[in-house]
């Protein structure tokens, strides 16, 4: 597999949010508009290129049976130090996913490349992967934050369209997340058939 | 994962592990505490001064009982004289805790609110921070001639639409605020030293 497949495997064949289904908890939670789903999946974007290094790093010389723990507490080790960064320097996204932060280390997308992919390659390929399957997410996650926030508050990235009103505020909530998703998949997997 | 498993290489592996990993964090946290803490100490003086009159002189925090919870408030002086109080309020809102920060006068009227943290639905109650008309309304609210409540119970309250639970959360807690203050200000008034404990109200949960 070249680098570049690498790269746009986990954008659209291995899409983990369209086509996968990983990391559905975070996908649903914090995709009320596109900014935030954005920042969400820029986030464990920087998580899983340096975990993946990492891991991919230190994979030949840990012992079989203690591997999890150890990956677990590497992914925990990058995901703090991303919020001691967030809380310093960008408040304002840290006060909006706050919560959802320290989720990034049970995110089964995380993981899921680190057993997959990271401890079978080498740092470079683990570094490219972890970047397709990061954007991936975080596509994913901006188009369906997009696509809530049009629907729900007629706004986009946070700038009103002009002489509108309040919007279809089921959107902006839980089952509109479930709907959009599902509409969103349909549509995805209908357009990866055709080609 | 060319190694095998046996007592010593995990433990050994482990505890390598965790010690690099906690090493790598205690350093990052050693660069970016103080500029953690300035920041938070920023957004609480921006809140501050947001409720408040400009002038005067702010104290430090001080410790008060504000609806049951132990809150703090600062007091803001000219020339020996309180001109008005900021205190931290917290409420349960729709979807969580609602924290203000609520700017009173001795008299009893509201200066100004900002909300701290709000865990509110977005579009719906979390526009008690965006509603301009709905934030305005707090602006000089003389709570002796207008009754602190949401129209829907008889009060002077504009409501956010569709999210009632939200402004009687708001409307609580400015009065929870005013309450706890009355003690604070009336022990001003009197000169007594005693710091107000208890203006919680037993069938608040």
């Amino acid at each position: 597999m070249s680098k570049w497949q690498l790269i746009t495997k986990g954008l659209v064949k291995d899409n983990p949010t369209f086509v996968l289904l990983l990391g559905m908890c975070p996908t649903l939670a914090t995709t009320t508009s596109a900014i935030n789903g954005l920042s969400m999946g820029l986030a464990t974007l920087f998580v899983l290129v340096l975990s993946n290094m990492a891991i991919s790093a230190i994979a030949p010389v840990v012992p079989d049976k203690v591997h999890i723990p150890v990956y677990i507490v590497v992914i925990a080790t990058f995901v703090t130090l991303l919020q001691f960064l967030m809380q310093a320097y960008t408040p304002d996204i840290y006060a909006t996913l706050g919560l959802f932060i320290p989720l990034i280390v049970v995110n089964c997308i995380v993981l899921g490349r680190a057993e997959a992919f990271a401890n079978k390659h080498g740092v470079l390929d683990s570094a490219l992967d972890g970047l397709g399957v990061g954007l991936g997410f975080t596509l994913s996650l901006t188009v369906l934050g997009l696509v809530r926030e049009l629907l729900g508050s007629l706004s986009a990235f946070g700038w009103k369209i002009p002489g509108t009103g309040d919007g279809m505020l089921a959107f902006v909530m839980a089952p509109g997340a479930f709907l959009c998703l599902g509409y969103l998949m349909v549509l995805f997997n209908k357009f990866i058939a055709k080609k | 994962m060319a190694v095998k498993s046996n007592l010593v290489n995990m433990a050994v592996c482990l505890l390598v592990t965790c010690l690099v990993c906690s090493a790598i964090l205690a350093g990052v946290y050693a660069v970016t505490a103080a500029p953690i803490a300035e920041t938070n100490a920023k957004l609480l003086r921006a809140s501050i001064g947001a409720v408040l009159p400009e002038g005067g002189e702010l104290s430090d925090a001080q410790s008060l009982t504000v609806g049951g919870q132990p809150s703090e408030y600062y007091t803001l002086s000219e020339d020996g004289s309180v001109k008005a109080y900021a205190v931290k309020s917290t409420v349960v809102g729709f979807g969580g805790p609602l924290t203000l920060m609520v700017g009173l006068t001795p008299e009893g009227v509201v200066y100004n609110t900002s909300v701290l943290s709000h865990q509110e639905t977005p579009g719906l109650g979390a526009k008690c921070n965006t509603d301009e008309k709905f934030m305005a309304q707090w602006k000089g609210f003389d709570t002796a001639q207008k009754i602190l409540k949401v129209k829907k119970d008889g009060g002077d309250v504009d409501a956010i639409t569709a999210s009632t639970i939200t402004s009687r959360a708001y409307a609580t807690a400015i009065q929870n605020a005013l309450d706890a203050i009355k003690g604070v200000a009336s022990d001003a008034v009197s000169g007594a030293s005693v710091k107000p404990e208890n203006t919680e109200d037993p069938s608040d949960e």
